[in-house]
């Protein structure tokens, strides 16, 4: 038994707009994040060129060495547009705000022992500014990518990279008292201690680069999974030391985001690599350059981290990332 | 380092300052191993010089925590309402279905512009090296991208029901009159970082966001449009930290050198003129598209501009600044700007996605009440001239394509301020070709970058080159017809007079005032 509401009903004269008629068939109902994320980039008629590139239109298809038919056809499986992406993430930050205050509350950094102290001081807090580099990359994207679909998974990636720098400097204040001094001690790790080194050199590598498909691979793809195994993970599942689990606790926005955001970048290499034998040739070389250099920039930390199976790890990321370029469909490295 | 030392377990409370500064002020570094001007290459083009980044002073103090529950709230409201106004059918509540024509505009002419200004704050959020301005204007993008998609799901509904929404991407492209908000948008993006500020969050956001968005966002709540005025709320807390980041970023620049005043000053009565040209669309929206009225051209100008602007001028002018060149122009304009830009519609309506019909009786009494030095001598005889032709079934259509104006993009319909019978032309040689201008303060921007302005796509221009014929189709050898397919503007649908389209008849329909059979899209 239903109970039932009569409407006046008056028919529609069309059901959608004609851009996304045209991408999705022909006068189908179509969903929100149908109409609001595709084909909104300008194609046509710029009428000045850029100072900043005087070579190219505003929008330009050859900012990258990646060629596709249809630039808009990097689809989200999440489909995020602008409000299902900020509802997702208030959840998520609902849930962190939870753990954060929970640990605050009870003093319970007091409970973590000197080692695990000093595993957060010299692995975790120095990596807020490997997130602002990851921040930039992906700004660079939404910026200077082709299409308004790439543009916006770049737009929420830059957001949500900047949301982990700021959760990992909440770490570091209820470290330190609110006293900002673990900070400015991780921000000197960063640009001095020997083992951050060549990790910093790698991000400033990333800062000067300018393919933005070439910057996706390397932040998105390479660095983001073997950084994430080797320094993120150690943090997610200490569950055995005391304290161990507070420190899951204040890191699992970063894991939950993580498995989350795999699934959007693996979506555009996918597509990106399917689309021609050049693609995946240049992709595929991409991943093998950027990994070898990867691996090198964080052997020095895996050496920091040997208490914490660091070398381990860090192999067995780079195996994980070798099947994971296997699945995207990119030639062996 | 001693991990004891630092080891509290209750800290001392944070303000939202102290926490904002903490959580984000440090994140960057002085690159060493790539040099800081290959990292952050743009910063040199203009020769606007920055000693300081730290000086920057936050506007807003959003952590991304934050931002994302604040605004995950805003969206539940809004798109509660938005289901609701489709639910129900919230398009039937509007005053008169005129009414849409002026959402035809700001979704074809606006939304567009919106779009671009989210990859505009993404380009400011890579290349300002400090990440306090780096991150305003990154939230400012993410927030562009709300609006563009908001209003896209807002005007959904109406696209459902109403001609001349269906297409609103490629319209900005292509069609003529869009090129005015196009050019305007594009000459801001192709510009170097502090140029595209100071035309988008300081002379377009600060000074003109209230002529702008306001006016659409009012006409929407005095007209009964649900959808758009929740969508128009829902943005004022953004429009504010954006206009609080325009004031921020001039006052940093004009802050950090005495030399950078000179080139904001240019900047600014660059701006400043550009986007009134563009705000031309807008008065006649305010004077003749609302059936119901919000306030005259010429109130709001004096309001928003002469008074706001003026003291915000007061404000700068410690730093050297001074009122935009050709303000006073502007003013004499505001009694001419909206009937002149109306006629040019009613000229042209044959190449236009929206409605053009004449004003009523009582729409002319209250133009008369509010332009009493201009509307009866000047622009009611020439309403009566058309009405008395429409009457005889010669209704008037101008057959030529207009003269565009090289730099705003605008046609040459505007009159000499002292003489209106006199139309406003100005010329300037550059490389032994003649290019044309619509005013002196057009004329002197050509004159500041010719080489920037002689590459714009004027669209008249286009289209007796024979270069606005619809990809992949056959020309049909009429350039009209053949421009039209072009603009994707569906002819007997999507233009011409309200009186008689598919739009009226399907509203007296709906509303049970029938008076003609059904009819379908084209």
């Amino acid at each position: 038994m239903s109970v039932e509401i009569r409407v006046a009903s008056i028919d529609p004269i069309r059901q959608t707009f004609a851009r996304t008629s045209r991408r999705f068939g022909a006068d189908k109902p179509a969903s929100r994040y149908q109409e609001a994320s595709f084909d909104l980039q300008p194609r046509d008629n710029f009428h000045y060129r850029p100072v900043w590139d005087p070579q190219r239109d505003i929008y330009d298809r050859r900012r990258t060495a990646i060629e596709m038919r249809d630039w808009d056809d990097f689809r989200d499986p999440r489909q995020y547009y602008y409000a299902t992406y900020v509802l997702n993430r208030a959840r998520m930050q609902e849930a962190a705000e939870k753990s954060f205050e929970f640990v605050d509350k009870h003093g319970l950094m007091a409970t973590l022992s000197v080692e695990q102290v000093r595993d957060i001081e010299t692995l975790l807090l120095p990596l807020r500014h490997l997130e602002w580099a990851a921040n930039l990359n992906n700004c660079f994207v939404t910026a200077y990518c082709f299409g308004s679909s790439m543009a916006q998974g770049a737009m929420y990636a830059t957001t949500d990279r900047l949301g982990i720098a700021q959760y990992l400097s909440r770490i570091g204040l209820l470290l330190d008292g609110n006293s900002g001094q673990s900070l400015t001690d991780a921000k000197a790790r960063w640009l001095d201690a020997p083992a951050w080194q060549p990790l910093r050199r790698l991000a400033e590598r990333c800062l000067v680069q300018k393919d933005w498909f070439e910057l996706f691979v390397a932040q998105n793809l390479v660095l983001d999974s073997l950084v994430h195994p080797l320094l993120y993970a150690p943090f997610h599942s200490g569950v055995g030391d005391a304290g161990g689990a507070y420190l899951a606790m204040l890191t699992e926005f970063i894991k939950d985001w993580s498995g989350d955001n795999q699934k959007w970048v693996d979506a555009c290499l996918k597509i990106a690599a399917a689309e021609s034998p050049a693609n995946r040739a240049r992709l595929s070389a991409w991943a093998a350059e950027w990994k070898g250099l990867a691996l090198d920039a964080l052997a020095p930390l895996a050496q920091c981290a040997a208490h914490l199976d660091g070398p381990a790890r860090l192999e067995s990321a780079a195996r994980a990332l070798d099947q994971r370029i296997a699945k995207l469909g990119f030639d062996a490295a | 380092m001693n991990t004891q030392d630092t080891r509290r377990p209750t800290g001392k409370k944070l303000s939202l300052k102290e926490k904002y500064a903490l959580m984000t002020r440090g994140l960057g570094w002085d690159t060493s191993y790539e040099p800081m001007d290959k990292a952050f290459d743009q910063l040199g083009l203009e020769g606007i010089k920055i000693h300081d980044w730290d000086k920057w002073e936050d506007p807003f103090r959003l952590t991304m925590d934050a931002y994302w529950k604040y605004q995950a709230e805003k969206e539940r409201k809004l798109y509660a309402v938005l289901d609701a106004f489709q639910q129900n059918n919230g398009h039937l509540n509007i005053s008169d279905a005129r009414y849409v024509n002026t959402l035809k505009l700001f979704f074809t002419g606006i939304t567009p512009a919106e779009y671009n200004a989210h990859r505009l704050f993404a380009m400011l959020g890579r290349q300002f090296p400090g990440p306090g301005a780096a991150i305003a204007c990154q939230m400012q993008a993410v927030d562009e991208l709300r609006h563009v998609q908001t209003q896209i799901h807002s005007i959904s509904q109406y696209n459902k029901y109403f001609n001349g929404l269906h297409d609103h991407t490629v319209m900005n492209d292509r069609l003529w009159y869009l090129s005015v908000p196009k050019s305007f948008f594009e000459d801001a993006i192709s510009s170097g970082p502090f140029e595209q500020i100071i035309a988008i969050s300081f002379a377009l956001e600060y000074l003109l966001t209230n002529l702008v968005f306001m006016p659409f966002m009012s006409g929407a709540a005095y007209n009964g449009d649900m959808a758009t005025v929740t969508f128009g709320f829902s943005s004022q807390s953004d429009e504010a930290r954006h206009m609080t980041l325009g004031l921020e970023c001039i006052k940093f620049v004009l802050e950090q050198d005495p030399g950078n005043a000179a080139i904001i000053q240019r900047y600014l009565d660059k701006w400043f003129w550009r986007g009134y040209k563009v705000l031309g669309l807008v008065s006649m929206m305010l004077d003749y598209m609302l059936p119901k009225k919000v306030m005259s051209w010429k109130e709001a100008w004096e309001i928003y501009f002469v008074q706001n602007g003026g003291s915000l001028f007061n404000d700068l002018s410690r730093y050297g600044l001074r009122m935009p060149k050709y303000w006073e122009q502007s003013v004499a304009e505001a009694e001419h700007l909206s009937h002149q830009t109306w006629n040019a519609f009613y000229n042209f309506s044959g190449a236009a996605a929206f409605h053009v019909w004449l004003p009523s009786d009582e729409d002319m009494a209250w133009l008369a009440e509010k332009y009493p030095n201009t509307f009866d001598q000047h622009y009611r005889p020439r309403i009566e001239h058309y009405r008395k032709l429409q009457a005889e079934g010669k209704r008037y259509y101008n057959p030529s394509l207009p003269m565009l104006c090289q730099t705003c993009q605008t046609p040459l319909i505007f009159t000499e301020m002292d003489d209106p019978t006199r139309t406003s032309h100005r010329q300037l040689e550059h490389d032994g070709d003649t290019y044309h201008f619509c005013s002196d303060g057009c004329r002197d921007i050509f004159a500041g970058q010719p080489d920037k302005y002689v590459s714009a796509w004027l669209p008249a221009h286009q289209i007796l080159q024979g270069n606005c014929v619809e990809p992949g189709a056959e020309a049909a050898g009429d350039p009209g017809a053949d421009a039209l397919r072009y603009f994707h503007v569906v002819a007997g649908q999507d233009n011409l007079d309200y009186e008689g389209s598919p739009d009226e008849a399907n509203w007296l329909r709906w509303k049970g005032l029938d008076k003609t059979p059904p009819a379908a899209a084209a």
